[in-house]
């Protein structure tokens, strides 16, 4: 039974989100101790120090000399230690119990686990292994990521494991393993800065990724020009020397227009492309079915932006080009980042110090989190479960028959389209809350319901563990260790600064508890995350992400290692134990398993590859009765899908809930006035949120952030059209209609502003 | 204790994302109660996303001080105007209104006013103030002016700044763009009635036409 127990209401009455008990600790109190770690929330992965005392976390302090922010931090990080003895914490599992007012009370941790167990044997005694599905996300470490990947394929004998990665990385991993054979930044941060041109597409680096801010705006400092790409004028966006203010969904054609008048005006690095590229001439021809006329009344751009665009970026000597959720949440979203990495290749600008090209990760380790084997249709080490050669190395560290290692499954959202027919039985989520980020909800919450079983491991009761069965107690980031690798493709250390309190458990541990009640003990008999790291650095050497040479002391003493680090020299096969990593990919002369010293890019041939980045319109395009773009994304203050920020009273009062942000000439034409209710109607369901009249935005679109459950949330308006190649959902653009609202809506006076 | 002399603070308002890192961490302090004593607001949101940071300037003259009846603010020795002391501060509201920059506030419910110190809790032991360490955008710097010059070529600390015939030279600094149209003294009431102007040329068109105007609705 996944049917939530009683009205949600009462669950979150019980269970919240509530605000935390305090909004700040008490400097007046002196701390035991420092701990040096990181902020859980994105992927900048910004160092911080944790003020500890006892088993608790009470404050925090900069840590100035992690190099990549220097000890600064956004408001996010400021008060993440506030998560913390919070009244919400899961000191204890949960067993559904339609009977109590709260809808669940507590059990035993011991129970909860043999419970978990029974169930999961029982499904798969009736309806076969792949009855049960498994579900993470890309905030765990890389060791838990690793241990989920194995848990499913090895314990749970199951193909079906995807990740909440897929609502955020899989466009850009698709596309940097179709040009590059890698997947990866290419560049430490403090490359750009003294670069000539930064062209940022789709990202809104002030409210998404602070930190980087600080580097862009240096670079522009030193004379760098900034190109941003965006439907809004962010922060980023109001003090760049090109606006481009692309229209939802059309990034493919506004880089097919811009490459063809690089290539027409010679504006490119044709010595680069001969020597260095496959595959420039079919996109050489593509690009001629996108001349300036076309391409502007397709993208919305000016004929003249374009030109500048090509100008600036065919002209410079150094360059960077980062791109993130905003071209790659497409049903075209592969196509688009394919489109950017051609305009780099077309430079020949990479593989350089000051020259380089990146995704903007989103989540902690939204990088390590997509390389070690918790994807449908990978192994660790960045290794494809289609491969058989693949298969039998892992086969082998795992100690298991390469046969019966399950071959691909499927993408999250499958996975809950499977949940819908009936295929799949039984759940066990880790780290995702569905419910509020995966597009048309409404079906998600209708999937969940037909579950037989549903096993959740939060610290939080979140929204989608309404529907659970059993709430595993897992532990918060500051209370277990490990490594995650973060926006850079640098690996660093977590380190534990409290224990889990009460019967919450680190992670690693609930999962190996499950191992041994299923009586599969087998390879999760792990005693610390240190344990799993080693198997894992055996497990990668050889792979693409190999992470042979990272030990935990390295990345101590380094602050941080960079992956491909090699254990043994791929060339000679020689012990290589002071291998520092590889800050900067691509470069002149350099070496990789792959091409075997042919070139510097992971092909055979050692070149990269020019990919036709073709555009198609957006599914779920505007028409005459649904006649706005719709985009949503995020704000500064709130996080993914607020399990966490939602109970930070001071992130909460900051952006207590969302805004419907609309230009003034759309607001005057629809009758809406600023802080006015608004319905936002898309064919999948309305919401009624206040307005936020903004001349920021384009006239055209409407933008909606989707940090909040339910009746506030923006993905019940988004469509579950997915990109076919990577399945990423295209959350930036649907059609909708607005109107004013004739009364607030109900939730109104009955929800707290988080809830 | 004192804050060295060597270390000076330096707002850069075209930096700033309105990301309120600063607000929030400046309400981690029990110095004063956890209230922020950094000002961020926006300028005017539904034109544009400009936002603007106010910390105290630390005048070498301070109104504040110049205008309290009880001599209840003090500038000690480094150039810091210390927040209203409170045995003295008679909750008069005096400073508040006299301070050009908007700086002091009133607490009732505590009668006392109060400010930004320049953190100086940590900043006379050789630390940042909290709000310039982890401002991600480094709109609020805190280093040597040497540093500053070389991170911020584009543009130049001021410290004098006039309101009418009031001129006042301050410990803070503000960064204004290099350019030629940029007097030494910044008059402030003069913008107050001229609409602004563009002074920066980094400052793209869009900040002032509308990049949107073909898009129809």
């Amino acid at each position: 039974m996944a049917t939530t127990p009683v009205d949600a209401r009462a669950i979150i009455q019980a269970f919240g989100p509530h605000r935390s008990a305090n909004t700040r600790g008490d400097t007046a109190v002196e701390p035991d101790r420092l701990v040096k770690t990181h902020c859980c929330f994105c992927g900048q992965q910004c160092g911080i120090q944790l003020k500890v005392r006892g088993n608790e976390v009470i404050g925090f302090e900069p840590w100035e000399d992690f190099p990549f922010n220097r000890g600064m931090l956004c408001p996010k990080g400021v008060k993440r230690y506030l998560q913390g003895s919070h009244p919400d914490r899961l000191v204890t599992a949960l067993q559904r119990d339609p009977t109590v007012a709260a809808g669940f009370r507590p059990m035993a941790y011991a129970d909860a686990i043999a419970q978990t167990a029974r169930r999961i044997a029982q499904l798969q005694q009736q309806h076969g292994n792949d009855a049960i599905a498994v579900l993470g996300g890309a905030s765990l470490t890389t060791e838990k990521t690793y241990l989920l990947g194995k848990f499913a394929r090895v314990c749970l004998r199951t193909p079906y494991i995807d990740y909440n990665g897929r609502l955020c990385m899989v466009s850009a991993g698709a596309a940097n393993k179709k040009a590059f054979g890698i997947d990866r930044t290419t560049n430490p941060w403090s490359d750009m800065v003294g670069c000539e041109v930064i062209w940022v597409a789709g990202s809104n680096v002030a409210e998404c990724s602070p930190i980087t801010t600080n580097y862009i705006w240096q670079a522009r400092e030193l004379g760098a020009k900034v190109i941003v790409q965006d439907p809004r004028i962010t922060p980023i966006a109001r003090t760049c020397d090109l606006y481009l203010p692309v229209r939802p969904g059309r990034d493919a054609a506004l880089f097919a227009g811009v490459l063809g008048v690089m290539i027409e005006r010679g504006w490119i690095d044709r010595e680069f492309i001969d020597s260095h590229t496959v595959g420039f001439e079919q996109v050489a021809e593509y690009c001629k079915t996108w001349p300036l006329q076309r391409t502007a009344q397709v993208t919305g751009v000016p004929e003249q932006s374009l030109l500048q665009a090509a100008e600036l970026w065919g002209t410079a000597r150094s360059s960077f080009l980062f791109h993130a959720r905003g071209i790659e949440h497409h049903s075209n979203g592969v196509q688009n980042a394919l489109g950017t990495i051609n305009l780099v290749l077309a430079s020949g600008r990479i593989g350089k110090p000051k020259s380089g090209y990146g995704t903007i990760v989103g989540q902690a380790n939204g990088q390590g989190g997509r390389e070690h084997g918790q994807k449908c249709d990978q192994l660790p080490g960045w290794r494809d479960i289609s491969n058989p050669e693949h298969r039998r190395h892992i086969a082998e560290v795992w100690k298991i028959d390469e046969r019966a290692l399950p071959g691909p499954g499927v993408d999250a959202y499958e996975l809950f389209r499977k949940i819908d027919a009936g295929q799949i039985k039984g759940l066990v989520s880790i780290c995702f809350n569905p419910i509020v980020s995966l597009p048309d909800n409404q079906f998600v919450a209708r999937a969940l319901g037909k579950l037989e079983f549903y096993a959740a491991i939060d610290f939080f009761l979140n929204d989608t563990a309404h529907h659970a069965d059993v709430v595993l107690p897992g532990s918060l980031h500051e209370e277990d260790e490990g490594t995650v690798t973060q926006v850079e493709g640098r690996v660093i250390r977590i380190r534990k600064a409290v224990e889990p309190p009460g019967d919450a458990r680190a992670d690693w541990r609930i999962v190996q508890d499950l191992a041994r009640a299923l009586d599969r003990p087998h390879g999760f008999t792990f005693g610390s995350p240190r344990e799993i790291f080693e198997e894992l650095r055996v497990a990668s050497r050889g792979g693409v992400a190999d992470y042979s040479g990272i030990t935990y002391e390295k990345v101590d003493e380094q602050m941080g290692v960079f992956w491909p680090c090699y254990s043994h020299d791929p060339a000679t096969g020689a012990p290589t134990p002071d291998h520092a990593g590889t800050p900067r990919l691509f470069e002149h002369g350099s070496y990789n398993p792959v091409a075997k010293g042919k070139g510097p890019f992971y092909f055979p041939d050692g070149k990269a590859r020019f990919n036709v980045a073709d555009y198609r319109p957006p599914v779920d395009d505007v028409d005459a009765e649904y006649p706005i773009c719709l985009t949503t994304g995020r704000v500064v203050s709130q996080f993914l899908s607020g399990t966490q920020t939602r109970r930070i009273g001071p992130l909460i009062d900051q952006y207590p809930e969302p805004r419907l942000e609309l230009h003034p000439r759309l607001a005057q034409k629809l009758g809406i006035a600023d802080g006015d209710w608004a319905v936002c109607e898309t064919r999948r369901g309305a919401i009624t949120v206040r307005a936020l009249v903004v001349a920021t935005i384009r006239p055209d679109t409407v933008f909606v952030p989707y940090h909040w459950p339910g009746e506030k949330s923006a993905n019940k308006l988004t469509v579950a059209a997915q990109d076919p190649i990577s399945k990423i959902p295209q959350y930036k653009v649907c059609a909708c209609r607005v109107r004013r609202a004739g009364a607030p809506p109900a939730w109104a006076n009955q929800l707290e502003p988080q809830q | 204790m004192a804050v060295p002399q060597h270390l000076e603070f330096f707002v850069d308002p075209g930096r700033c994302i309105g990301c309120q890192a600063c607000v929030q961490a400046c309400t981690e302090c029990d110095t004063h109660r956890g209230h922020a004593m950094i000002h961020l607001e926006y300028i005017d949101r539904a034109a544009s996303t400009q936002t603007v940071p106010v910390v105290c300037m630390h005048c070498e003259q301070p109104t504040c001080a110049e205008v309290c009846p009880a001599d209840a603010i003090k500038r000690s020795g480094d150039g810091v105007v210390q927040s209203a002391r409170k045995p003295r501060c008679i909750a008069c509201g005096n400073c508040v209104v006299a301070c050009p920059f908007g700086v002091p506030e009133l607490y009732i419910d505590r009668a006392i006013m109060m400010k930004c110190d320049m953190c100086y809790d940590r900043t006379s032991v050789g630390k940042k103030p909290m709000c310039a360490t982890v401002c991600p955008s480094q709109a609020l710097f805190f280093g040597t002016r040497e540093q500053a010059m070389v991170l911020r070529p584009q543009s130049m600390p001021t410290n004098k700044f006039r309101f009418g015939r009031q001129t006042i030279t301050t410990r803070v600094n503000v960064m204004v763009p290099r350019s030629e149209a940029v007097p030494a003294t910044v008059d402030v009431t003069a913008s107050l009635q001229d609409r602004p102007h563009q002074r920066d040329a980094r400052r793209p068109a869009h900040d002032l036409t509308d990049p949107f105007a073909a898009v129809e609705v």
